[in-house]
């Protein structure tokens, strides 16, 4: 599946598509496939999102996951400050990025 | 230190209104991204990894404790608490709104600070040596002419838009502290004949393609450099390659065109400046200069140390460094705690820093490229309190130039360009060899991790250098042996196939090992290579 | 970025968006390429892109009315130095940027010498004003003739 991603323009967070919002999480992301270039074009115009991009991901346990290492840190937060991730307290999530 | 005047007050506050303008016209569409980044670039804003981050201009490494007060707050009130010392003598916040950028500029401004230049293809902060002032083997202090010269290339209209990034070093003395012919220039003041001059080497870098810079003119006079300066940047601005960013830095035009040529080049260009007169009054240079006047050291400050704590011995040992001034040292304060983020400071270690910097050091501290802080001018009678306040804060690791203080570039865990972390490796083999206790034996080791090509990490110039690479969505490492950037330059070398994660801090150890073995009286990690070569290190490493 | 060579005739004198800084009338005939003139001998206008090398036109200073100096990304800064090479060469006719010029990068092109702007779009009048307006004092000499900080410390 591809999903698609880009950053909010005011705050710089990452946010993903939900298929009618964008999201800080990547569990909300929506399958794009076929239309992610129109969906981008719309909504970077429209300022709701900066630089948006379409990436590869699976299903995993019921969410999608990035295919790629760089995409799921960037999903998540530095490894090596899981304080600062959207998950501090997952046990489990290192599993997840790795 | 160097203090603004009206001028370079009205200068940096007419920035802060400008990226102000600039940050408004991008939020309310009039700007495209496309258009706005080169502008943001250079006022030090990225869109990176997880957020837009800001990096800090920290002009030749020196700060005030005001300055490193300033810094402090802006972690707490704009970031997540921290901040992240690169090998640029610079600052970097990871966690930074747009809709605050020009807020955080404005109070950078109010302790005359500020983010100009500190990216984009335009010449960059101007780096020098960390010990300048308080090392016993420079000519002069080196930080006069990278102020002169930072004014100079400030909004300078016509290298603003360089083929690629432009990067300068200053130093005065022999021992290169700055990696100074690892720049695009690098300028060494040098004594011929009783009158200082500068020596201009250019050309060098790391990245993908790292070159050591070869020197184009020996003596270059004072009252000549921004002239000199100007010549070399227009020749490139002119004829750097624009048609490949990868091959757009001054290194390749250089290389391509030949050191001769280009020498020929700059040298006309330079006669033609010259008569353009452009160069600043030697006064101003004066000026400048009684800035940088010594502090007032203590006569017959006492040299005796209690060395009864061995704690406290090692730690002087390690990381202090002799001062020109009877009685004082510099102190270095690691930033490379036994498992921790190379370069990262809290927001109360950056207060407690400026507080010591204030107590002991005449109110100043420095950057380092190595990515730790110095107080360059300790009375020794004062170390053992300043040691014990550092300890207490997790500041005290005793571990200056050996293998735990590794110099990591932040990698993939926060950027956007990395193909492998860097963190997590270097926390590894600082975490093994504290555990293992070879770090006392094997004396002096550069140990430089990249998490890609650009090198920010100094992987080429490492005794033991490491570049993350990514093979088939892996992170994967490879080793390289023999580099140093420091005045017996030299560019490390690929050991073989490269290693995973756990591999890489299995083979840093063997490497090390191969050396506790093959070293001879007096040798370092870089001399036994240098002697022995790479087969021995490869036959350990690859069976 | 690929260097676009106008046709060797000339082209549209302007796109409609020009803003001048000169008292005098804006010359109304296109402007031709280097090569072009300088294989001719009437032309009173030029076109210099930025692969060229500005200085082949010194010779020929006294007979040029108007320089245009085309940007085709604004990002290729070699424009900036070509001005300021013909302004220290004593060039003091009209020394255009044209292509893609924006609100942004206009107060370092004037400091190079330009005196008028082409832009590819419209250049908004008050952001212009804003950005020209902006820089109380100047660092370092340029085409402009400002008395740089330094100077004015020591004057």
């Amino acid at each position: 599946m591809r999903i698609l991603t880009g950053n909010d323009l005011k705050t710089g967070a990452v946010t993903w598509w939900t298929g009618s919002d964008w999201s800080l999480h990547v569990e909300d992301a929506v399958d794009v496939t076929g239309n992610e270039d129109e969906i981008a074009r719309v909504e970077e115009a429209e300022r709701r999102v900066n630089v948006p991009y379409a990436i590869d991901a699976e299903m995993h346990q019921g969410h999608p996951r990035p295919a790629h290492i760089k995409d799921r840190i960037r999903a998540l937060g530095p490894t090596v400050r899981q304080d600062l991730t959207l998950k501090p307290a997952d046990p489990e999530i290192r599993n997840w990025v790795i | 230190m160097y203090q603004y005047d009206q001028y370079d007050q009205q200068m940096v506050d007419a920035r802060v209104e400008e990226f102000r303008d600039q940050a408004r016209r991008r939020l309310e569409g009039t700007l495209t991204e496309d258009q706005f980044k080169p502008l943001r670039l250079m006022n030090g804003l990225y869109l990176q990894l997880h957020a837009y981050m800001l990096r800090v201009a920290v002009p030749y490494g020196t700060l005030s404790s005001m300055q490193m007060h300033a810094l402090a707050d802006i972690a707490d009130k704009y970031d997540r608490g921290y901040g992240h010392f690169t090998t640029r003598q610079n600052i970097q916040y990871n966690w930074i709104k747009l809709e605050d950028a020009a807020d955080i500029l404005a109070d950078l401004a109010k302790v005359e600070m500020h983010a100009i230049q500190t990216s984009g293809n335009c010449i960059r902060n101007i780096s020098s040596d960390h010990f300048a002032g308080a090392a016993a083997d420079e000519v002069t202090d080196p930080r006069p002419y990278a102020e002169l010269l930072r004014q100079w290339s400030s909004f300078h209209p016509e290298f603003s838009y360089l083929p690629r990034k432009f990067k300068i070093a200053v130093i005065a003395s022999d021992t290169d502290r700055a990696a100074m012919r690892l720049h695009d220039i690098g300028i060494q003041i040098v004594e011929k004949d009783g009158t200082l001059g500068a020596a201009f080497y250019v050309g060098g870098g790391m990245g993908r393609t790292p070159m050591i810079a070869p020197c184009i003119n020996e003596f270059v006079p004072l009252d000549q450099l921004v002239s000199y300066a100007e010549a070399c940047l227009r020749v490139y601005n002119r004829h750097g390659r624009r048609d490949n960013k990868y091959k757009a830095r001054i290194k390749i035009l250089v290389h391509e065109m030949g050191a001769e040529e280009y020498t020929r080049q700059v040298e006309e260009e330079f006669a033609h400046m010259l008569k353009r007169g452009i160069e600043p009054p030697f006064a101003e240079l004066e000026r400048i200069r009684t800035y940088f006047e010594d502090p007032l050291f203590e006569e017959g400050a006492s040299a005796d140390i209690d060395r009864s704590d061995p704690d406290f011995a090692l730690w002087v040992d390690r990381n202090t460094v002799a001062h020109k001034a009877d009685g004082y040292v510099s102190a270095v304060i690691s930033l490379k705690p036994v498992g921790g983020i190379p370069g990262d400071a809290t927001a109360e270690q950056m207060h407690l820093m400026a507080d010591l910097a204030k107590d002991y050091s005449f109110d100043e501290l420095r950057v380092m490229h190595t990515q730790n802080i110095v107080l360059p001018h300790v009375r020794k009678a004062d170390l053992h309190a300043l040691w014990t306040a550092l300890d207490e804060a997790e500041l005290g690791a005793p571990n200056l130039d050996t293998v735990e203080d590794i110099i990591a570039c932040p990698g993939l865990d926060y950027c956007s360009l990395a193909n492998a972390r860097s963190i997590p490796v270097a926390q590894q083999i600082s975490e093994r060899f504290a555990k293992n206790g070879k770090t006392e034996a094997l004396g002096q080791l550069k140990l430089k991790i990249s998490g890609c090509i650009n090198a920010c990490g100094h992987h080429h110039a490492g005794h033991i250098g490491i570049l993350g690479v990514d093979r088939k969505g892996v992170e994967n490492y490879q080793l390289l042996l023999g580099g140093s950037e420091a005045e017996d330059v030299s560019l490390a070398k690929i050991t073989g196939p490269g290693f995973d994660e756990a591999g890489i801090v299995d083979a840093v150890e063997t490497a090390a090992d191969v050396y506790l073995r093959e070293r001879q009286d007096g040798e370092r990690f870089l001399d036994t290579y240098r002697r022995i070569g790479m087969t021995p290190f490869k036959e350990a490493l690859y069976g | 970025m690929v260097d676009q060579t106008p046709p060797a005739e000339g082209h549209g004198p302007t796109t409609g968006n020009l803003v001048r800084y000169r008292e005098d009338d804006a010359v109304d005939h296109g402007a031709v390429t280097v090569d072009a003139f300088l294989a001719q001998t009437n032309a009173s206008a030029v076109r210099v892109e930025p692969g060229d090398d500005a200085r082949e036109l010194i010779p020929h200073l006294e007979r040029l009315a108007l320089i245009e100096v085309n940007f085709p990304a604004f990002g290729d800064g070699r424009g900036y130095s070509s001005a300021q090479i013909l302004r220290e060469a004593g060039y003091e006719g009209e020394l255009r940027a044209v292509g893609d010029v924006l609100v942004d990068q206009v107060a370092y092109m004037r400091r190079c010498g330009f005196d008028a702007f082409d832009p590819d779009a419209p250049l908004d009048e008050d952001d212009l004003e804003a950005a020209l307006s902006r820089w109380p004092e100047v660092y370092q000499p340029a085409a402009d003739g400002r008395t740089p900080i330094w100077n004015k410390r020591h004057a």
